[in-house]
């Protein structure tokens, strides 16, 4: 039956598709010929994207062992931490009397500032929308590739030869930089400030200096792509929800990161063309600095005018992947999906006139806070909207419960609990309270963190037939599920009392404070599960370097019977995405349970008298 | 970048699009600039100070640029090859000139007092215009290519040559709005 399928669907493409003469030109069969530019530097999106996921899980390992280490620090000050000594050498400082090894708390800050840098940028912005906006833009769209498949290239190139600077400053004598993600003057400003803040700081600057040309690159891209290369038929009210998401996440990235890139340029003009942008009335080692008239505050609105827009670019694409699995899933439309799309499109808006929500206790006036506090909350709104939707999306669907549509579920759920804390922090007078506190760090990792973390995994266990063409194992995905779900709770809940109480984020020890004594034990709870969930994220790992050869193969073009394009492509992926002609489409991609028809794919024509679209 | 996958139902090429989005990128960050800028000189501290002459010439050999850019465009699309040339040329020249007379306007800047490191209003002059600069070099890079093209090249009109051109002459007068954006900003602001 699956068989007949399969060839009705080629003979509607070869009939009613559309002819755009792409093979007979061969173009790009030229750079496909041997294995470097095949596999290395490829300009195939396919490929691409799979660069950027592979790099991005590395990226992922390391930033989350960073994590195991500093959590050891906080959950067990007492232990000795000497068997880490092979892998961090001198920043695991022995007492040659008693033989207790100690975590360098200058290395703390460093592991703490790089666990936030890397998991920000190199997994949760390169890792999920490098990935998935390049594997699905074409291939959703009826595409052949992306506009230009050279950008696309250069653009992993640049993510690749960032992520080099970085690693490489993680081996520095120094230590790499060590003054928190934000990398806030004058500890990133000047080199004498602290050890991380001499060469540290420099390769610091210079990788992101790179990623923000990765990110610019994809970018113009995936806009220039959604915008022009979009097979017949395919209007813009007819996208996928992913793409919608992308689309907005490529314009949030396009505009807020050569804001970034200034502050940087001003960054590097004071800390190497003697400038007092960010300097003034500073004392070092008793001594008073001679670079007056600059301010540190102007520095943090050029470096959250990305900031808030970048915890969007991060979780919107998250959100567009749950909103297509969970839909195909459920075999259900998507509900509302104009709503979501005018949600995202608010939602990217709103991004850009709340930045200072990350100031309100640096001296900003409080008059001015009252107008980032009303839009801050205006946000809700939007979310709101989507997690009804989401919901109702679900509601009397015929649910499949996989791996994917765990991990969606498990989002929606993440998205909720985080969203409720972000509601209590948009408040400026709470924040006299909770700011810099681990409430803070409980809510932004569970809203940004594990929310697009789980995104990101019902993505890659949706796509992986479509990439890899083979299943990962179910089994070890739902324990991958659940062994997550449970302990990303258990490790952030917690912190949620801890943070109203005060403990403050990013400091190396409590010993000295009487009020935080009873937490101790709470701390030990936390770091067990973190290092819990950092296990459990092997067995991911594993599942899915083990599915690429040994993968249940997929024998049907169109597995999940999603009705999206991509799954008219050869199971055998090729160059130019389809063998002939381009599909047309004549329906949007929510066709799901209609009169009688459990899916119908977007290049199936209507029928006589039948509705399109929505 | 022959290798580009041109639709042929869009009425925009791709490249073209691609160029605009990198534009509106670019005006971002010196929005970035000019925002900081007034944000900082609300904040005091504030050292005032004349534009240098060189400025001014300069800002009037940058329009000038971009005119005879655009009748170098014009003419070739007519077909007639040596003004086409010769326009280019000149272009070519006319910025060069510009970057050489910004060049003169930090040095008069130095000698009337105004120091890179000194008050963060000349700081900020120094980055904008030099950053700007940077902009105009990264055209005259561009602008290089088509003079290569044009005495290289055996002349022919064809849609991927006329493309091409329109790049370039797109983002030189991207440059050219910039700086009048920023001489005018700068001009005003004091």
């Amino acid at each position: 039956m699956a068989n007949v399928n399969v060839q009705e669907e080629d003979v509607l493409i070869k009939e009613n598709g559309f002819n755009d003469h792409f093979h007979e030109h061969h173009h790009g069969d030229k750079y496909q010929t041997n294995f470097i530019f095949h596999y290395i530097f490829s300009m195939d999106h396919k490929i691409i994207a799979r660069q950027f996921l592979i790099t991005g899980m590395i990226w992922a390992i390391i930033g989350a062992a960073m994590s195991v280490v500093f959590r050891m620090q906080l959950g067990f000050p007492e232990e000795s931490l000497t068997w880490i000594k092979p892998f961090l050498g001198k920043w695991i400082v022995v007492d040659p009397t008693t033989g207790i090894g100690k975590l360098a708390p200058e290395f703390y800050y460093a592991l703490v500032t790089m666990h936030g840098t890397i998991i920000v940028f190199f997994v949760l912005t390169a890792g999920l929308s490098g990935t998935f906006s390049n594997l699905l833009i074409p291939l959703q769209l009826g595409a052949r590739d992306m506009a230009s498949p050279f950008m696309n290239m250069l653009s992993y190139w640049f993510f690749f030869l960032a992520g080099i600077v970085m690693f490489y400053s993680l081996f520095l004598s120094t230590g790499p930089f060590s003054g928190g993600w934000v990398a806030y003057p004058p500890l990133s400003a000047l080199p004498q400030a602290s050890s991380g803040s001499g060469t540290g700081m420099t390769l610091w600057l210079v990788s992101l200096t790179l990623f923000v040309v990765s990110v610019l690159l994809g970018g113009i891209n995936y806009i220039t792509t959604i915008l022009n290369l979009r097979t017949k038929g395919m209007s813009l009210w007819r996208m996928p929800l992913p793409i919608w998401a992308f689309f907005v996440t490529a314009i949030l990235g396009l505009l807020s990161f050569p804001v970034l890139a200034s502050g940087f340029f001003m960054l590097i003009f004071d800390r190497s063309l003697g400038t007092s942008f960010f300097l003034s009335d500073i004392f070092i080692a008793g001594q008073a600095l001679d670079r007056v008239g600059g301010s540190p505050i102007l520095y943090q609105h050029l470096f959250w005018f990305l900031g808030h827009p970048e915890v969007y670019i991060i979780i919107l694409p998250a959100m567009g992947i749950v909103s297509e699995v969970m839909s195909v899933h459920a075999r259900k439309p998507i509900f509302g999906y104009r709503a979501m799309v005018y949600s995202i499109m608010a939602i990217g808006f709103l991004s850009f006139i709340v930045w200072a929500h990350h100031m309100f206790m640096a001296g900003v006036n409080p008059f001015i806070s009252n107008f980032f506090v009303v839009f801050t909350l205006i946000i809700a709104v939007p979310s709101a909207v989507k997690v009804f939707n989401w919901i109702t999306t679900l509601y009397g669907g015929d649910i499949r419960l996989n791996t994917p549509m765990l991990f969606s579920i498990g989002f929606v759920s993440m998205f909720i609990s985080g969203g409720l804390t972000g509601i209590f922090l948009g408040n400026s007078a709470i924040d006299i309270q909770m700011h810099d506190t681990y409430f803070v760090v409980a809510h932004f990792h569970i809203v940004m963190g594990v929310a697009a973390f789980f995104g990101m995994f019902a993505g890659v266990y949706h796509w992986y037939p479509k990439m890899y063409g083979r299943f990962m194992n179910e089994t070890l995905g739902k324990i991958h599920f659940w062994g997550t779900l449970i302990s990303a709770y258990a490790i952030f809940w917690p912190m949620h009392y801890i943070g109203m109480a005060g403990v403050p984020r990013r400091y190396y020890s409590f010993d000295n404070f009487d009020a935080f004594r009873h937490f101790t034990e709470m701390n030990k709870f936390i770091t067990v599960f973190a290092i819990i969930a950092f296990f459990i994220q092997l067995v991911f790992v594993i599942n899915f370097f083990y599915s690429i050869w040994y993968g249940k193969k997929m024998k049907t073009k169109n597995p999940w019977q999603a009705n999206t394009l991509e799954w008219t492509t050869p199971i055998e992926p090729i160059h130019g995405n389809w063998p002939g002609n381009l599909p047309v489409v004549h329906r949007w991609a929510y066709d799901y349970n209609k009169d009688e028809r459990e899916f119908v794919q977007q290049h199936i024509p209507l029928k006589e008298g039948e509705v399109g679209d929505h | 970048m022959e290798n580009v996958l041109i639709n042929k139902r869009n009425k925009i090429h791709p490249h073209k699009f691609a160029l605009w989005a990198a534009m509106a990128s670019i005006t971002m960050m010196f929005g970035a600039f000019t925002s900081a800028y007034i944000v900082k000189q609300a904040a005091g501290n504030w050292l005032e100070f004349s534009m240098p002459m060189a400025f001014y010439i300069s800002t009037l050999v940058i329009i000038c640029s971009s005119i005879t850019l655009h009748i170098s465009f014009k003419s070739f699309k007519d077909g007639s090859e040596s003004k086409y040339k010769n326009f280019l040329t000149l272009s070519f020249i006319l910025g060069l000139f510009f970057v050489f007379l910004q060049y003169q306007g930090w040095t008069e800047l130095y000698k009337i007092g105004v120091d890179l490191k000194g008050n963060v209003s000349g700081s900020f002059f120094y980055l904008l215009s030099g950053i700007h600069a940077l902009h105009v070099l990264g055209g005259i890079a561009a602008l290089i290519v088509a003079q290569l093209h044009a005495y290289t090249l055996k002349f022919k009109i064809t849609d991927v040559r006329i493309n091409r051109f329109d790049l370039v002459l797109n983002y030189w007068h991207f440059v050219d709005f910039l700086w009048l954006y920023l001489f005018l900003f700068l001009l005003i602001s004091k």
